[in-house]
């Protein structure tokens, strides 16, 4: 790169580069394998070659020539106890692409920290050393990856020259290791013959190995693909993150698109509710867009007022994503304290918090063998399938579709910690089911202080709607407006309440849910009555 | 109709973006620490950006030691008129009374002014979380550091405790009196910082620019005299070189580089080329093995 940028010519040198450079795209990736694999020495050596590691980084390191484990372990804390306590993340670039490498301890800890490093990772770089080849340590970082839904895999079989660059010990290794990628589900996987202490196949070809025509790691590295490429092509999806309320007149809502592209006129869904609206503007500080796509954060504005705050999430309203209330999920247990099934949880997916918890945990993950085992608690690095239980609706989606509505975290309400993550794997009791399942309609006639029934109405029809059961709210306000907007003197209040009757009973036999949260004396109410203020919830 | 993908710098940009917009939703009083430097400028540009059309809901923090640059008072000033944010100067009265300097007291200079600075800054106004433009490349014990760093009521790190960041969820759930720093620029690296500088056009201090600058060499570092201030030894000379600055700091903590990168363009063809790692112009890390990591655990940002 140096070499480019002879002083004369340095300014348009930089421009053409610059420019060009503007145009690289951004992969991020997770190394695993223990430092006896040289997951050390292939980080620096990519950052060594990316010309990455200046002069005086490499000074403090220079006991051990090219031995990077120093740069590695980087807090002192660790050093004085001989641990390494957390993902560290590394940087560095090509002509083609900037990475960001996410570097996973391989020791005790190592569930925890790589499944949070996977979690952002597009790729991930697994390091076996060619006289071990496919070890259960491999399997099992396999398996964390395929969790966290990497579905690219890099192999790198290192220390080939301590195997006489044998073609076939390589073409052993990657064989079985095939056989691993394909029954956890990891699409794609390339395995690269390497000897990283010398850079063979890292950044430049082997002349040792010259049976080997693939890329090198570099190479592979670059041509993956990231994932938001994908989310374009797929529906509109943005969680609220903040409303803008930029004077009087403004309201916008922004957020990150989580998938798919939207253009003013696009008409949405405000979810978990029920409204639908249509995009007016999208706003950004370099102008308004005429079309905003995944992985960008956006300002978004309607062309008419309606109800959305942070935690709704604004969806194509051709192609809304699930609400549900309950949720089957793979857990990854992050905390020294145990999951306590019952207790309740914070549980933070998109930008909705909730409360929630376990209700039932289905079974383990045997760490050792992979295959599922019996147990009744999570503790730190288990890794279980849960139901866990919400207590009100929230946009959610399988894991496997998408990270941003199928990943989730718990935070301990006490300590406020970050707990546990959560994989969505199915939604049970989810939404879209017909409602001719649930056969008919009913009335709540709801009594209690007029504030509380609509607060309660309100929280009880988005339950009713998760499970897909079309429910309606009939409030004063709404009722005023227009049917009894008419009545008035002394005979309106019997009327009234004779409309209300014939409207819900009307309703309920089309099958609605129907919540009375207006006043209605005791004796008018047909079907059954909820004290809101008992807190009481009738059963569905 | 095939959608663009997004470039490595519109990808860190709408990061930054959705981490300041998470903060300020979940917390109460956040507050931007603007020091003038390249990645405050970043940071306050994507502030912009965040929260446009609104005016960033935060003010500006400035934890002064009065021994900046002169230059950068001049750019904090105009800066912070123009974005119509409210500053806040804050200087450490006990460092002011007993008239701390980087001259005669040495590392206490930077304990005194900036860490008992900012954690006085930090309780008297109440902030309960302070973006910070630290990056993960900077320093080794920066590379583990969370985006959402927790500090306990007494304002101290402990890297043991910190919580696991997954996708782009980030729990800003705290104690009372626990506060959170928070890196939108943590993966970043100086070469996207000065991109985007040039990308986004956006304004920074001429220091960063090659210019001829009275300066005398010590102890192997290459310092600016700013001002009057600054006491010559025996047999120091002033002597005009032209330098520019990597990062920028107190002025007599800073080194310069001498340099001909007179323009945004040749400063990062110079980077290019580069061979020492940005804080070796700051004395401060070199104290002892680890210093930033102490510094940190002791409330430095």
């Amino acid at each position: 790169m140096a070499d480019a940028y002879a002083p004369a010519d340095a300014r348009a040198a930089v421009e053409a580069f610059l420019a060009a450079n503007q145009a690289t795209s951004l992969l991020r990736f997770i190394t695993c394998g223990s430092v006896d694999d040289g997951k050390s020495t292939l980080i620096g050596r990519l950052l060594y070659d990316a010309k990455l590691l200046f002069e005086d980084q490499v000074e403090a390191l220079e006991d051990g020539g090219l031995d990077f484990a120093s740069l590695v372990d980087g807090l002192s804390a660790e050093r004085e106890q001989g641990i390494t306590i957390d993902v560290a993340y590394r940087y560095f670039a090509t002509d083609k692409r900037k990475f960001i490498v996410a570097d996973a301890p391989g020791h005790e800890q190592y569930t925890r920290n790589m499944a949070t490093g996977a979690s952002t990772a597009d790729a991930a770089v697994i390091l076996v050393d060619a006289r071990k080849g496919v070890l259960n340590q491999t399997r099992r970082h396999s398996y964390i990856a395929a969790l966290l839904g990497i579905r690219e895999v890099v192999l790198v079989v290192n220390k080939m020259d301590l195997v006489f660059n044998d073609q076939a010990v390589f073409n052993l290794i990657a064989a079985e290791y095939r056989a691993v990628a394909d029954k956890l589900g990891i699409g794609a996987v390339q395995a690269i013959p390497a000897a990283a202490l010398h850079g063979d196949n890292v950044s430049r070809k082997s002349a040792a190995m010259p049976w080997y025509d693939g890329p090198t790691l570099i190479e592979q590295l670059e041509r993956i693909p990231v994932r938001t490429a994908d989310a374009a092509a797929e529906p509109f999806r943005m969680a609220v993150q903040w409303v803008n309320r930029a004077g009087q007149d403004f309201r916008g809502y922004a957020g990150t698109i989580s998938s798919g592209c939207v253009r003013p006129g696009d008409t949405v869904r405000i979810l978990p509710g029920e409204a639908r609206c249509v995009v007016d503007r999208i706003v950004t500080a370099d102008g308004d867009l005429d079309e905003a796509v995944a992985g960008q954060a956006v300002t978004l504005t309607f062309t008419e007022e309606v109800g959305c705050a942070r935690g709704d999430v604004i969806a194509a309203a051709s192609q809304p994503p699930s609400v549900a209330d309950r949720l089957d999920a793979m857990l990854v247990w992050m905390a020294g304290e145990p999951l306590v099934p019952g207790r309740a949880y914070w549980l933070k997916i998109g930008t909705q918090l909730v409360s929630a918890s376990v209700a039932r945990v289905v079974d383990l993950v045997d760490m050792a063998t992979l295959e599922p085992r019996h147990g009744e608690a999570l503790h730190l690095n288990d890794i279980g399938r849960c139901e866990l239980v919400l207590d009100r609706p929230v946009v959610a989606l399988p894991y496997a579709e998408s990270r941003d509505f199928g990943g989730f975290i718990l935070i301990d309400r006490a300590s406020n910690g970050t707990v546990a993550a959560g994989m969505v794997q199915a939604l049970p009791d989810s939404a879209g089911e017909p409602a001719a399942e649930h056969g008919h309609g009913r009335i709540l006639w709801l009594s209690g202080a007029p504030d509380e029934r609509i607060a309660f109405a309100r929280r009880y029809q988005q339950r009713m709607q998760a499970r897909g059961r079309p429910t309606v709210v009939l409030d004063e306000e709404g009722l005023q407006v227009g049917l009894n907007s008419d009545l008035s003197g002394p005979h309106a209040e019997p009327e009234r309440q004779r409309r209300i009757r014939e409207l819900a009973r009307m309703m309920s036999e089309a099958g609605l849910v129907v919540l009375v949260a207006t006043d209605m004396p005791a004796d008018e109410r047909h079907g059954t009555s909820v004290d809101v203020s008992k807190g009481d919830l009738p059963d569905d | 109709m095939t959608a663009p993908t997004l470039t490595h710098l519109d990808a860190l940009e709408a990061e930054a973006i959705h981490i300041m917009r998470e903060v300020v939703a979940e917390c109460e009083r956040p507050v931007m620490l603007y020091s003038c430097g390249k990645d405050s400028s970043v940071m306050l540009h994507l502030a912009k950006k965040a929260f446009f059309p609104a005016r960033p809901p935060f003010p500006l923090l400035h934890v002064d030691t009065t021994w900046k640059f002169r230059a950068m008072y001049a750019l904090r000033d105009k800066v912070a008129a123009e974005s119509g944010m409210e500053l806040i100067v804050h200087r450490n009265p006990e460092a002011e009374a007993q008239g701390i300097n980087p001259f005669d007291h040495g590392s206490r200079h930077t304990d005194a002014w900036k860490t008992e600075g900012l954690k006085q800054a930090l309780d008297q106004h109440g902030f309960d979380a302070a973006f910070g433009g630290a990056r993960r490349d900077e320093e080794k014990s920066r590379a583990k550091e969370r985006i959402l760093s927790f500090r306990s009521a007494s304002h101290r790190w402990d890297p043991r405790t910190q919580r696991p960041e997954l996708w782009n969820l980030y729990n800003a759930r705290k104690a009372t009196g626990e506060t959170i720093r928070v890196f939108p620029l943590s993966n970043w690296t100086e070469l996207d910082v000065w991109q985007y500088i040039y990308r986004e056009g956006i304004e920074i201090v001429p220091l960063y620019l090659a210019a001829p600058r009275p300066t005398v060499e010590r102890d192997g570092i290459i310092v600016m005299v700013d001002d009057e201030r600054f006491p010559l030894r025996n047999g120091e000379q002033v002597i005009e070189r032209t330098v520019r600055f990597r990062t920028m700091g107190c002025y007599p903590l800073t080194g310069a580089t001498e340099s001909n990168a007179r323009t945004l363009p040749e400063v990062i063809a110079e980077m290019l080329t580069a061979t020492t790692s940005e804080r070796q112009g700051r004395a401060i890390d070199h104290d002892q093995p680890a210093s930033m990591e102490r510094k940190k655990a002791e409330g430095y940002f």
